[in-house]
């Protein structure tokens, strides 16, 4: 290969980078084990070789059982976890989470938390909730107010001068959340982050939420990655959604394929495992997989579902970690089935 | 009941089947209320509750959080907290009344023995420095003064009936995983043999999978051992994997109860149907609704209907509080199921 070319497939790499607003190759985040606090014991390897893009405006829903790495891989986006290996390109942009200045990030990331009372301060109203990230984010004093009301009014909390001078504890779960809500998107970010963001509330309201989100996303044209566990909801708020297991996105497709046509046998025996309420439902069991999730410390090698699995291929499965496969464009699954 | 809202009198032959009618009634409550007292006033968490379960049938209860359906089954198993203000009514178990024993006799006679709980966050109840053998076993040691081989050998046996391995008994809480201390839980509300289990929350705190190999579980002791479970939880999807009634909870009253079949398919409460429309279906394509507003405080609940301001069928009529009526074979709070 000439120089030239080298070259020319290093900017056209550069492109694509500054296209999307996301950019994940191999992402590793292990956590080192010690003991007696000193004595290496090993990893807990959280993520290990995470693979994906999101462009401008995206959607996307990762969804994973306790335990598969899916919140270390938020924490690892915003810069809270420390990668062990691989890279972040955030809008073009390498996100080196050890470097001391990372507010070019964290102005540009909303978080939602799971849980709205534990992530709001108790002691501060709803008015200098919403200005502390102005301030911190040195946004012009004059433009606060008017910020702050118009996000409130964004996240339909109204009337916006009765709850200025409320305080967390005076609001209900609905309105708290969003709040936290109102809070992630006042500092207008290119991509939001939202960890459970409706399983702390009612099922009467999840959906009023879910539905604001999608709302505020398309307003502001920001990429959202959602986190749950819950798939039957997803699919009415986004686009694209990554299974995790163990560490590893196991499939990425869009949403309709993944409810109609499930590839990893995974992602079919979770969806086989969600009810849609029926009364025929008493009396059926439900396919379920033997076993639980493997420990992160010392994961069974090639593929990490093959002991649950019922459709392995003896002498590949259990030696080789399957790679990315696309038998449909678009849809990419880690699964030796579809080589 | 029915009989006389028809204006019939009562004949020998329907004393003879009201008698076989009562055979079949394991739980009956009647005009059940708990208010407590604090700071702010009266909190009336359950008011006037009545319901029916037969035997070898499960009860799903359902309702969103502060409705009062934990309050309701801490009532039916008299585990109160200590500011009680009224606790009064009737609770018939297998055609006795309970509530008017002592508390001593109750817990000798009726708290698990004839009636067990998995309490919410069950994960969290088990005593983190006892073995979780010892913790099984002991209310066959405590309650029933067992010999201690004999209780650790149904403790194995209702282990192996709840799908633990028999060694876990000697480990401790710590050591298992979220599902299996579920089941462990699970295990310590069967040892006693009882017959309703009263099952709160019992999933809404794990993964999907292990919900459902819960739930799986739940329903083979189910058919195994002829059990009745009262289930209690906000999950409307998986609760249709347990119930064969459900009874429909809003601001401490049962709004309605029907069959699961009624119930899941065509609920009639204006407040079970939005409930319905609101839970998000894997399966169909319909988009999901929601209810706006609050639900009212229990502490200064409205006048009339208590689902009247966030009511989407609300007329006149709701301004007065309405009973119980009769729909079918099924009870609804609601004066749209008046009939003239």
């Amino acid at each position: 290969m000439s120089q030239e070319n080298v070259l020319q497939e290093h900017t056209l790499q550069e492109d694509t980078l500054q296209e999307n607003v996301l950019t994940v190759k191999e992402l590793r985040t292990w956590f080192e084990l010690k003991r007696f606090g000193l004595l290496h014991a090993g990893y807990v390897r959280a993520l290990d070789g995470v693979n994906f893009e999101l462009k401008p405006g995206e959607t996307v829903t990762i969804v994973g059982e306790s335990g598969s790495g899916k919140t270390t891989l938020l924490r690892t986006l915003l810069g809270l976890a420390h990668p062990t290996g691989g890279n972040i390109h955030f809008d073009g942009k390498n996100l080196d989470s050890r470097s001391k200045d990372l507010s070019w990030l964290h102005s540009q990331v909303g978080f939602v938390q799971q849980d709205p009372y534990g992530a709001l301060p108790p002691f501060m109203s709803v008015r200098n909730i919403l200005k502390e990230p102005l301030i911190i984010n040195k946004v012009d004093p004059q433009e606060h107010e008017e910020r702050i009301r118009q996000v409130l009014d964004e996240v339909r909390l109204i009337p916006v001068e009765d709850l200025l001078h409320k305080f967390p504890h005076m609001l209900s779960g609905g309105q708290q959340q969003r709040l936290v809500i109102a809070r992630a998107i006042v500092l207008n970010p290119r991509l939001l982050v939202a960890d459970e963001p409706v399983s702390m509330l009612d099922a009467s309201m999840r959906v009023e939420i879910l539905e604001l989100l999608r709302k505020i996303q398309q307003n502001y044209q920001m990429a959202v990655i959602f986190i749950t566990h819950d798939l039957s909801s997803v699919r009415y708020f986004s686009e694209r959604v990554f299974i995790m297991y163990a560490a590893k996105i196991v499939e990425q497709t869009d949403v309709n394929s993944v409810v109609h046509n499930p590839l990893h046998p995974y992602t079919e025996k979770l969806l086989n495992a969600i009810s849609d309420p029926d009364p025929e439902n008493t009396e059926k069991y439900k396919d379920v997989p033997p076993g639980e999730p493997p420990s992160l410390i010392n994961p069974p090698p090639g593929c990490r579902f093959h002991p649950r699995c019922t459709q392995t291929i003896k002498e590949l499965c259990d030696v080789e970690e399957p790679p990315d496969f696309e038998p449909d464009p678009g849809h990419f699954v880690q699964c030796w089935l579809y080589k | 009941m029915t009989n006389s809202a028809n204006g019939e009198t009562k004949t020998l032959s329907d004393q003879a089947q009201d008698l076989t009618a009562y055979d079949h009634q394991l739980l009956k409550v009647e005009d059940l209320h708990l208010y407590y007292s604090t700071t702010s006033g009266v909190l009336r968490a359950v008011e006037g509750v009545s319901l029916e379960l037969s035997r070898s049938q499960s009860l799903a209860i359902l309702g969103e959080s502060g409705c009062g359906k934990s309050s309701l089954s801490r009532a039916l198993l008299r585990v109160l907290p200590r500011n009680v203000h009224t606790y009064r009514g009737r609770v018939f178990l297998n055609g006795s009344d309970v509530m008017k024993l002592s508390d001593e006799r109750f817990r000798r006679q009726v708290r698990w023995v004839k009636a067990s709980m998995v309490p919410q966050a069950a994960i969290n109840s088990l005593n983190p420095v006892v073995r979780v053998g010892f913790q099984v076993a002991e209310p066959l040691l405590i309650n029933h003064r067992t010999k201690k081989e004999e209780a650790f050998e149904r403790a194995r046996e209702v282990f192996r009936l709840v799908g633990v391995p028999v060694d876990f008994l000697e480990r401790y809480p710590f050591e298992l995983s979220g599902g299996m201390r579920q089941r462990a839980i699970i295990a310590m509300a069967l040892i006693t043999n009882p017959h309703l289990i009263i099952l709160d929350e019992p999933t809404s705190a794990l993964d999907v999978l292990t919900q459902a190999n819960i739930m799986n579980t739940l329903k083979r002791i189910k058919k195994e051992l002829n059990l009745n479970y009262i289930l209690i939880t906000h999950d409307i999807a998986t609760s249709s994997e347990l119930a064969d009634e459900v009874a429909c909870m809003y601001a401490g009253q049962i709004v309605e109860q029907s069959s699961a079949d009624r119930f899941y398919r065509e609920p009639l409460h204006p407040y079970s149907y939005k409930l319905m429309s609101s839970v998000p279906t894997l399966r169909d394509e319909k988009k999901p609704d929601y209810i706006s507003g609050q639900p009212p405080s229990l502490l200064n609940p409205p006048r009339g209907c208590r689902y009247g301001d966030r009511c989407h069928k609300k007329f006149e009529r709701c301004e007065e509080e309405p009973p119980l009526f009769t729909h079918g074979d099924g009870t609804v709070r609601c004066w749209l199921y008046e009939r003239s």
